[in-house]
């Protein structure tokens, strides 16, 4: 069957725009950068690691119809995407301190978590994207050990209350 | 129009996650207006266009999920997480506190143990929302 996950998608409005942030701000990669006729094609890496990449899809004609890719970049821009990527660094308070003097906007400042440190960005468009130091002592939990955790009626009734 | 509704979007969403960020300061709702760069009324009509409730409904129901979070994961007296996460009075917290999860924050506390799931899921999923769907369960 599969033996990795080679490429993922992030919906930009702008494909320069999106370039200048991903590589002149964040300091990934351009993997490639080419035009298919139909579509540039245009994707970034963490810095030598060319087995993962993202690509920076435009959404519009002809993949979506005009209406449709309308929808799509209202959504984008209120951050209705969801979790679009996570990266890892070395050092997040650094990194942070960084793209702060690069403009960048962040959601979340540099928080100490069980998992490690980590913050929220924006991308320019509305994606919602983190960082995160990974805690080295700390061996994440295996779904199974989750699940066990959720369900387990002990510790965890399953009442986060019941909105107003 | 969609580039006008895209532009303005992308201003909510500023003001957004300007709550998100900094619920435990004085936020409010003609400061929040500016950062989205609208007048005070455009910006709360925007707003619940936009994400379906009014961003003092937001900003109060990000307060409790953040006011939820540190009474399960910290052992923070129920005045402190008050104060932490941007009530001044526990009166207040109190009563938002049981209106909104419907317990008390020492009830909550006590019926619930912390959990390991990264901070920013707890806090996009489990802020109790106006729209009427219990935490977690949509589609279930």
């Amino acid at each position: 069957m599969f033996t990795s996950i080679n490429i993922s998608s992030i919906y930009v409005l702008d494909q320069d725009e999106a370039l200048d942030f991903y590589v002149g701000k964040l300091g990934l990669e351009i993997g490639a950068d080419f035009d298919l006729g139909f579509m540039r094609w245009l994707t970034v890496q963490a810095p030598g690691q060319p087995d993962r990449q993202i690509l920076l899809e435009l959404p519009g004609p002809p993949s979506l119809d005009v209406d449709t890719a309308a929808q799509v970049r209202e959504l984008v821009a209120k951050g209705a995407m969801g979790f679009t990527a996570g990266l890892t660094t070395a050092d997040c308070h650094r990194t942070y301190e960084e793209l702060v003097d690069k403009g960048v906007e962040f959601t979340q400042v540099p928080t100490e978590h069980f998992y490690g440190i980590d913050c929220g960005v924006r991308d320019p468009f509305g994606n919602n994207l983190r960082f995160t130091q990974p805690n080295p002592d700390i061996k994440p939990p295996t779904p199974e050990e989750l699940k066990q955790e959720f369900t387990d009626p002990a510790t965890n009734p399953g009442d986060c209350g019941t909105p107003a | 129009m969609s580039e006008a509704a895209e532009d303005s979007n992308r201003r909510l969403l500023r003001a957004r996650d300007a709550m998100d960020r900094e619920y435990a300061q004085s936020l409010d709702v003609p400061g929040l207006a500016r950062v989205a760069l609208m007048s005070e009324a455009h910006f709360i009509r925007e707003f619940k266009a936009a994400f379906g409730e009014t961003p003092n409904r937001y900003l109060q129901r990000r307060r409790v999920e953040r006011a939820m979070f540190l009474l399960t994961q910290t052992d923070r007296g129920i005045m402190d997480v008050c104060l932490d996460v941007g009530f001044t009075s526990l009166g207040t917290f109190g009563r938002t506190f049981r209106d909104i999860v419907g317990k008390t924050p020492t009830q909550y506390r006590q019926g619930n143990a912390p959990q390991r799931v990264p901070a920013c899921f707890t806090m996009t999923w489990s802020r109790p929302s106006s729209f009427g769907e219990a935490n977690g369960k949509v589609g279930k």
